[in-house]
């Protein structure tokens, strides 16, 4: 089976490079995999990167803000990489954009 | 009149697993009428949330193993170029459908539901409606017209 998400970590600056279609199944893996790294190597940015994320429903805007709560407890920001149009609606709908701590460049 | 032009009925056990598999199949079965790709996010989103919402909630008490615990999903094609897609479940209801329905309203505690299922089912379909009988189960049906 193919890895659901890639980390890689460079100068405070951890990189989860999501590889799947994103939905309750795979949301619970992918954090069980993120949240690890996140209290080991202590970043001060997370990336979480959506280019090959090409469907996610509801459960990935859970994971999101899931994630940003994780970040914080080490002061790490979060930033939304690669979305794609049809991912930005799902994001623009759930208002998660307003969130302190979470940034999103496409 | 608009007329019947394909039907499919799919049971599915409810496990995570078929959240892509319903998907899939649904997205299959609507090829016929042309919908853009705007048009098809829309309805897999849509139908993920519907999906999720049966194993998450409806069936949050079955084990993996209990063959009782199924996905009922019934879809239509018209030729009006409109789907209309039923997804039912045998399991545990809605008390108060209206709160259930309000935007990041959620019932779980600890295991990252944002509360958004039937927002997004609303703003990505035509029309939602949900009807629900507290030990009973659950069905809702929505409908998307595609553009000409």
């Amino acid at each position: 089976m193919t890895e659901d998400v890639i980390i890689s970590e460079k100068d405070g600056r951890l990189t989860a490079a999501l590889k799947c279609e994103l939905d309750h199944c795979s949301a619970k893996r992918i954090r069980e995999k993120i949240d690890p790294a996140v209290f080991m190597y202590r970043p001060e940015t997370l990336v979480l990167d959506f280019t090959d994320v090409h469907f996610m429903d509801s459960s990935g805007i859970g994971l999101i803000i899931g994630r940003t709560e994780v970040a914080a407890e080490v002061g790490a920001a979060v930033r939304l990489v690669g979305l794609s149009d049809g991912l930005m609606k799902l994001v623009r709908l759930s208002g998660i954009e307003k969130i302190s701590g979470l940034a999103v460049t496409r | 009149m608009k007329k019947i032009i394909n039907e499919m009925k799919l049971r599915l056990p409810a496990v995570g697993v078929n959240e892509a598999v319903a998907r899939s199949c649904i997205c299959a079965f609507v090829a016929e009428l042309n919908p853009t790709v705007e048009e098809l996010g829309d309805l897999r989103l849509a139908v993920s949330e519907a999906v999720t919402n049966c194993i998450v909630h409806a069936y949050r008490d079955s084990l993996p193993t209990d063959r009782n615990a199924n996905i009922y999903i019934s879809v239509r094609l018209y030729d009006s170029r409109e789907v209309s897609v039923e997804i039912s479940d045998n399991g545990c209801g809605i008390e108060d459908v209206a709160k259930a329905r309000e935007p990041m309203y959620t019932s779980t505690v600890g295991c990252e539901r944002c509360g958004m299922g039937f927002l997004v089912m609303e703003s990505f379909m035509d029309s939602l409606s949900v009807k629900s009988t507290p030990g009973k189960g659950t069905t809702v049906l929505m409908r998307k017209i595609f553009k000409p």
